[in-house]
């Protein structure tokens, strides 16, 4: 084993972590917010318990969203806790990790701007078309 | 050395801390009850997930140290059904901001990989090892298996259909 490279390794391992901590310390405050203000009638309203269009709902709000992909699965915990369907939470935590809007600029520039916009609209559906397989596998 | 300082932290996260730390402020002015529910509820959720950082922490140092752009590279040379699989090995271990693997990808690009192989590495980099303790202490791992199983084939299906909408020339 390299011990300098390990050294680095953990050093980059502890410095990722410290980078995290002020969004991970500001969700944790912020789930503690939403879970105690907002009544769970609003998910009810929002989420309709139709597959299709709450995957639809969950795919645009973690498309939306940006942020390191812990930030989502704390997020969809939460929103899985509240009664919120599978399909609503799968989609969202899909399209977070995989729809990059912040990023396209960026990808375009280097790889393509073609390839860039159909990677990103493909991972969008594709978080739908997941998120309904996995209500249907898990259970509506 | 203050710019050096700057850059530990990216703007956006503070921002976010600094408007959700203002509305606890606001809450224990004028609801006390509510802010105390609050912040009860965050610290219950801060102690469940510290033992789980502590392991997120050690997967991503061994992730660091076994994982470097050479091995990635390496491995790109193989060909056919290896490359897929490849693709989505790679995309899985691969660690750090993304716009560092950009670069990378675009040289394998001008040496000849397919646009698909690239959407598939890039689809596979949502499944992060390292976190999935957070993730399995969420949704369980019959959820977590299932939807790895789902993402890796569904990151195939879009490299095939990017691999013939966007040919490399």
């Amino acid at each position: 084993m390299d011990k300098s490279r390990f050294i680095e390794s953990i050093r980059k391992a502890s410095y990722t972590l410290y980078r995290m901590s002020p969004m991970i310390l500001g969700i944790v405050l912020l789930v503690g917010l939403i879970s105690t203000l907002i009544p769970k009638s609003f998910y009810f309203y929002l989420f309709r318990k139709n597959p299709v269009q709450d995957a639809f709902i969950g795919a645009v709000i973690g498309s939306i969203s940006a942020g390191n992909p812990i930030t989502s699965y704390i997020l969809g915990g939460e929103f899985l806790k509240q009664g919120i369907g599978i399909s609503a939470v799968t989609a969202f935590l899909v399209a977070w990790v995989s729809v990059g809007i912040i990023q396209i600029p960026m990808e375009g520039m280097v790889l393509g701007w073609k390839f860039s916009l159909l990677r990103n609209i493909l991972s969008f559906f594709s978080a739908i078309i997941i998120g309904i397989i996995m209500g249907i596998i898990l259970g509506l | 050395m203050k710019e050096k300082k700057k850059k530990h932290f990216s703007r956006t996260s503070f921002y976010f801390l600094g408007i959700i730390v203002s509305i606890y402020l606001i809450l224990a002015i004028l609801k006390p009850g509510l802010f105390y529910s609050c912040l009860f509820f965050s610290l219950r959720l801060f102690v469940r997930l510290i033992p789980i950082f502590a392991l997120v922490f050690l997967l991503m140092a061994l992730a660091n140290y076994f994982i470097t752009k050479e091995f990635i590279t390496r491995h790109f040379q193989s060909s056919g059904i290896k490359k897929w699989l490849f693709a989505i090995v790679g995309g899985i271990l691969s660690t750090g901001p993304i716009y560092i693997w950009y670069l990378l990808l675009r040289d394998l690009k001008e040496k000849g990989l397919g646009n698909g192989y690239l959407a598939t590495f890039l689809y596979n980099r949502a499944i992060k090892v390292p976190l999935l303790p957070v993730a399995i202490l969420y949704f369980g791992l019959k959820y977590i298996i299932v939807l790895t199983a789902l993402m890796v084939i569904v990151s195939v299906i879009q490299g095939i259909l990017i691999n013939r909408a966007v040919p490399v020339k």
